[in-house]
């Protein structure tokens, strides 16, 4: 009896072990492969030309960088001021029916599909302005990060003690005053944190920007044209069958994913160093 | 009272509709000590949060009556410009932990937008630190952060910040009731030198603490004022039944 209860934990530890090793199989086969594929298209002209024709060498793929960083920028330019005031809102007015279905909203918005959201913006702001734009695409990635800006602002802010709030308010603060001087920079890190990692998440995003930004051959910088993003370069050279091309989609690929290794090493070191302790 | 600051008048406090305070008549005379006495749950706590209407943050409060602030009713006049006039220092230290001790002494000016030469916020702050005995310990370390003192260092920060703005008026909310002995010694000891330059309202549970410090004191029970007088009176020959079954520990 004994020996069998032995063998049964033996047993169960050797499967756990087992599966652990399963589950993190996956992600180091993705990263070594796209590693390995993808560091050979690293260089000069992969960082600084834009695509070359088929058949014309290699290129790069400046363009998608730089649109990515212009879309980034764009979405943030609108994700963050709304949805750190949202936020803000939900944790200082906690009760009510408004503040509720406001929770239910960014919840529900952070569950629908990323190209329901493309199509939506396709339909609100590429037909009613007249083309695909950088504008459109930033707008739709904006959508993607609203929802996590919103409540992990909200859930920082909650942690901040309301013993804080009272010690600014009884020194004759204004609320306002006491909001943006005493609970955000006490919430600070939390926040920064939810912001870098909304943008880790839509980074990789192409489905959204099918529809918005479109994608651009050329290098392009102006809000109101189509402008190229990395996860569409990755998209649409992967599945073509020029050999220079899905080259470019594996530099392209590998180069994403250090962003956002960056962004989430980066995200953490911010946790560590700005934290408040209370 | 011929000398008296703060008047509270005809003063009921309702919570959700349900009566906390019932018709409190107080008069708190300038520059001493007034204790308000009480077991838990009396409405002692929200009696000084009317006063500088700290009460207004939690929502489904209701007041009647005045408090009137050297003859000007408190609630004709903005919060803001009230909890100026009337300082606070809570049951748990609560520094701002994002600031340094220096920083959390000027943190009313700061935060109030209220400019300051450098001369003028040295002055302030070691003024204020030696008010509250915390000089000479952390005069050496004023730029770490107030909220690795102890916890009675704490507490000593949280007064001289509320301090800083030159109060009429002190609140204390139960300041001792998370600290070690020596802490409480400390505390009690500084608000009987403060009562030089500050009207002190002290919130307390410990019948050993208003004792100790203070001149007047005040018994709450039930959320209404049972008895009222100078500590030494009220402490050797309670008028009310309830006060002398409190004093001698009969409830709590």
């Amino acid at each position: 009896m004994e020996k069998y209860r032995i063998y049964k934990n033996r047993l169960f530890s050797a499967v756990i072990t087992i599966l652990t090793v399963i589950s993190i199989v996956p992600l180091i086969y993705i990263l070594v492969l796209i590693t390995m594929k993808g560091i050979g298209s690293i260089n000069w002209d992969f960082f600084f030309n834009v695509p070359a024709p088929v058949g014309e060498g290699q290129g790069g793929i400046s363009n998608a960088i730089s649109g990515t960083f212009l879309l980034i920028i764009l979405a943030s330019f609108f994700s963050i001021p709304v949805g750190l005031l949202t936020g803000i809102f939900l944790s200082e007015r906690a009760e009510g029916r408004f503040s509720y279905w406001v929770r239910v909203s960014a919840d529900i918005l952070q569950g629908i599909p990323s190209i329901v959201i493309g199509i939506i913006v396709y339909i609100w702001f590429v037909k009613q302005t007249g083309g695909f734009s950088a504008l459109a695409g930033g707008i739709s990635l904006a959508i993607m990060m609203l929802p996590v800006i919103i409540r992990t602002t909200q859930e920082t802010l909650n942690l901040v003690p309301d013993s804080l709030k009272e010690a600014s308010l009884a020194l004759g603060v204004p609320y306002s005053i006491t909001v943006l001087k005493v609970v955000i920079p006490a919430g600070i890190s939390g926040i920064v944190t939810g912001i870098l990692l909304s943008i880790s998440r839509v980074i990789g995003e192409a489905a959204p920007l099918l529809f918005t930004a479109f994608g651009n051959p050329f290098m392009n910088m102006n809000i109101f044209k189509p402008v190229s993003a990395m996860p569409l370069i990755i998209f649409k050279y992967a599945i073509s069958p020029f050999e220079n091309w899905q080259n470019l989609a594996w530099g392209a690929s590998f180069i994403l994913i250090v962003f956002i290794l960056v962004l989430n090493l980066f995200s953490k070191f911010v946790t560590e160093k700005w934290k408040t302790q209370f | 009272m011929e000398n008296s600051v703060l008047n509270i008048m005809d003063f009921s406090a309702y919570y959700n509709e349900k009566k906390v305070l019932g018709n409190i008549n107080l008069d708190f005379e300038a520059l001493n000590v007034t204790s308000i006495l009480g077991p838990s749950g009396c409405g002692k706590t929200t009696l000084i949060r009317c006063i500088n209407r700290m009460h207004e943050l939690v929502p489904k409060t209701r007041i009647q009556g005045q408090v009137l602030l050297n003859g000007i009713n408190l609630y004709s006049m903005q919060p803001e410009i009230v909890r100026k006039k009337i300082g606070m220092v809570f049951q748990n230290p609560n520094p701002f932990p994002n600031m340094s001790i220096y920083e959390n002494v000027i943190s009313g000016y700061n935060l109030n937008g209220i400019k300051l030469t450098n001369f003028e916020k040295d002055r302030i702050v070691e003024e204020t630190l030696q008010k509250v005995a915390l000089w000479d310990e952390v005069k050496s370390d004023l730029h770490d952060r107030g909220s690795d003192l102890s916890g009675g260092q704490q507490q000593r920060l949280c007064m001289a910040r509320a301090l800083a703005m030159e109060p009429e008026i002190l609140l204390l909310d139960e300041p001792t009731s998370s600290l070690d002995p020596k802490a409480v010694k400390n505390i009690e000891k500084l608000i009987y030198e403060l009562k030089k330059s500050v009207t002190i309202i002290l919130v307390t549970h410990s019948i050993g603490q208003a004792a100790r410090v203070s001149d007047f004191t005040a018994f709450l029970y039930h959320g209404e004022l049972v008895e009222y007088g100078r500590t030494k009176t009220l402490f050797t020959s309670p008028g009310d039944k309830r006060t002398e079954e409190y004093l001698t520990g009969r409830f709590s």
